[in-house]
């Protein structure tokens, strides 16, 4: 069964529309990247799959694990297994990161019925999960994302990931602003998270995160649709063509 | 008569006449001017919009000497010398002031005044009806002085309680904080009503930070809701000295803290910080005067302000720079945070700068929550609801760090989520 079926989705962000019938289907345990030229229409597939305010579907269907995920709410779809990883993560001056994991892990937890986390268990848990990605307390204390370099925020973003769990992951220009150590640590976190019953949807302009994060599938999206589709090959020739033949063809 | 009979007018017939002469004389001049300027109205410029309607055809009394068991279960716990007031007076038994070095003089004000420790008070104020009258009344308080070059092992908790009766009463205690030549030291004041009456409390501090003397000094006021709260706090900081102050007002139904500041020596560091919350019925004010009369000193003034339901905030802030306090730095802003359509927020930041080496801003805004903040924590499964007060608190929990000193951070913080609710 896939995980999530889009089907002819439509979306616009106020007057316009951007998404213009795409489709796309993973299915658990498979890396999907969509690569595309600026104004294809990348982020807007993110955040209209987070269900942010402001991007509007207008047509099609979402299904995610078999379940209707354009009638919920972003906490509710988050909840559900659906993890957007920011291009620009925000800052939440006057909130821990400790604290504000807690509430989204314990959101998760009451959600599927389970018990909730106490504090000493919670960052005994969460100590694990950032010792991996080489962060220290401090910066878990630390007011989210507050004054963290674009490498520490992309950080932030993995280890958010790894502390939800969730079914399916959706990258959104992981890769910009980040040197190269950087990348090699936010890619070896989400290789980590790679699992059988997990997908995940890298959305990226350059192919230089999937030299790290290799993918099963390569996407093209041109003008609000999936023009083109193949294996990992694809994103080789794109960095080598550029987007000029989609771009022009739209 | 065609006007109202001013509401602390019989007090002034009560005047006290103990203690020496210049106390007298201090007294007398408060009652003479509080009866030429009588209580505050709207159309003085300064209470422009804090209007005291509701209290002056109000009946009030002199709030007695109460007896009390007991401190509320609520006053945060702190290891620190407490120092008691009960409707302004001293409280011997629940104060702890036991281990005091004999650097430093930590007591009730009429103890000090009787002692000799004191040889003048009040100024700091022109054109202060409440604070003339607080001089008409001045009878007891609280008094700390830290001599010249003391460093205080642990941090002074002012304690002053209102205990209100069936009759609305009125308290008047003065707080004195003398820091001397070097010497350094921690006040936090908590401001709090023993029982849910409506009382009337006006303190007034005068408080000294001598030549490269520092004081962290961090008030939370938390009366009930039925009450007032109109503080006056004049205060002088010398050369090379650090004045660390934070106010966070979360209580009362009308309450205003005015806080004027005069940078009196180069090097100066003033910081004059705060946060406030207004709900349904509230009315929260937040006045200032920075004056910089020294060169090269910096003061720095940051308010965070939540304005829900219908409540009210209020930030006057002015700072002047004279002419000979050139190399100033001088920085105001106050940010407010309105939940909904009835609330208000009224905002009068005023700079007048007379040198012309400076460095001065001011800024005020007022708005909405953030929706990118707001759909970040939903993207990550918290609830609206959840997320919605995880911010509101965020929005004042933030302007804390402000405060040097971390056991008052953690004391306010826990102030604000208790008002706000914990967040499950």
């Amino acid at each position: 069964m896939s995980l999530l079926e889009i089907k002819d989705l439509q979306a616009t962000v106020g007057e316009k529309q951007i998404l213009k019938g795409l489709n796309l289907t993973l299915r658990p345990g498979e890396v999907h990247a969509i690569m595309g030229p600026n104004g294809a229409g990348k982020s807007t597939l993110g955040y209209s799959l987070a269900g942010r305010d402001g991007y509007e579907v207008t047509g099609g269907s979402v299904t995610f694990d078999g379940k209707d995920l354009l009638e919920m709410d972003p906490s509710e779809r988050a909840n559900e297994g659906l993890f957007l990883a920011f291009q620009y993560p925000v800052e939440i001056p006057g909130v821990a990161g400790t604290t504000f994991l807690k509430h989204a892990l314990n959101a998760k937890r009451r959600h599927h019925g389970e018990e909730e986390l106490d504090g000493l268990e919670f960052v005994k848990f969460l100590r694990g999960k950032a010792k991996e990605l080489g962060m220290n307390d401090e910066m878990l204390k630390r007011p989210v994302n507050v004054g963290f370099s674009g490498g520490e925020k992309k950080r932030n973003e993995t280890l958010q990931m790894s502390v939800l769990e969730p079914k399916l992951a959706v990258l959104d220009e992981t890769d910009s602003g980040l040197d190269i150590d950087a990348l090699r640590v936010v890619a070896d976190g989400v290789n980590r998270l790679r699992s059988p019953d997990r997908a995940i949807l890298v959305i990226t302009h350059y192919q230089r995160l999937l030299d790290y994060l290799v993918p099963d599938f390569v996407h093209v999206l041109a003008d609000g649709k999936i023009v083109k589709s193949g294996d990992k090959s694809l994103a080789l020739e794109l960095e080598e063509k550029g987007y000029a033949e989609f771009v022009s063809a739209a | 008569m065609s006007e109202m009979i001013d509401p602390f007018i019989k007090a002034l017939d009560q005047v006290e006449q103990t203690g020496p002469a210049w106390l007298d004389a201090l007294r007398k001049q408060g009652a003479q001017d509080y009866r030429t300027l009588a209580l505050p109205h709207v159309k003085l410029e300064q209470w422009k919009y804090t209007n005291l309607k509701d209290l002056r055809g109000a009946e009030i009394a002199a709030a007695d000497a109460a007896l009390l068991d007991a401190l509320p279960a609520t006053l945060p716990d702190l290891d620190a010398y407490r120092l008691v007031l009960v409707n302004g007076r001293f409280d011997a038994d629940l104060s702890d002031l036991g281990g005091l070095s004999d650097k430093a003089l930590v007591k009730g004000l009429e103890q000090a005044l009787e002692d000799g420790d004191i040889e003048t008070l009040g100024g700091g104020f022109e054109d202060a009806a409440l604070v003339s009258l607080s001089d008409a009344l001045l009878r007891d308080g609280a008094f700390i002085r830290i001599k010249r070059g003391h460093m205080l092992d642990k941090p002074i908790h002012l304690v002053i309680l209102s205990v209100g009766s069936d009759k609305l009463t009125a308290s008047h205690p003065r707080i004195v904080i003398d820091m001397q030549d070097g010497a350094s030291a921690t006040v936090i004041e908590t401001h709090m009503g023993a029982n849910d009456s409506a009382v009337v409390s006006l303190p007034v501090s005068e408080v000294t930070v001598a030549e490269k003397a520092r004081l962290g000094h961090y008030k939370q006021q938390l009366d009930n809701a039925q009450s007032y709260h109109l503080a006056h706090s004049a205060v002088t900081v010398a050369e090379g000295a650090t004045y660390d102050s934070f106010v966070l007002q979360l209580g009362g139904k009308l309450a205003r803290c005015d806080v004027r500041c005069l940078i009196d020596g180069a090097h100066a560091d003033v910081r004059v910080n705060g946060a406030y919350h207004a709900g349904n019925g509230q009315h929260v004010d937040n006045t200032s005067f920075i004056d910089h009369a020294a060169p090269d000193a910096k003061s720095a003034e940051n308010f965070r302000g939540v304005l829900d339901g219908d409540g009210r905030g209020v930030f006057q802030g002015k700072i002047l720079v004279r002419q000979i306090a050139q190399g100033t730095d001088g920085q105001q802003m106050n940010r407010a945070l309105l939940l909904s359509e009835k609330a208000e927020i009224d905002s009068k930041p005023e700079l007048e700068i007379y040198a012309d080496d400076v460095k001065c801003s001011h800024g005020a805004t007022a708005g909405d929550m953030d929706e990118d903040q707001l759909f970040y924590l939903m993207a990550r499964g918290i609830d609206a609801d959840t997320a919605r007060k995880l911010l509101i608190q965020a929005f004042l929990f933030d302007v804390l760090n402000e405060i040097d000193y971390a056991p008052a951070r953690e004391i306010f913080h826990d102030a604000i989520a208790a008002k706000l609710g914990e967040i499950a």
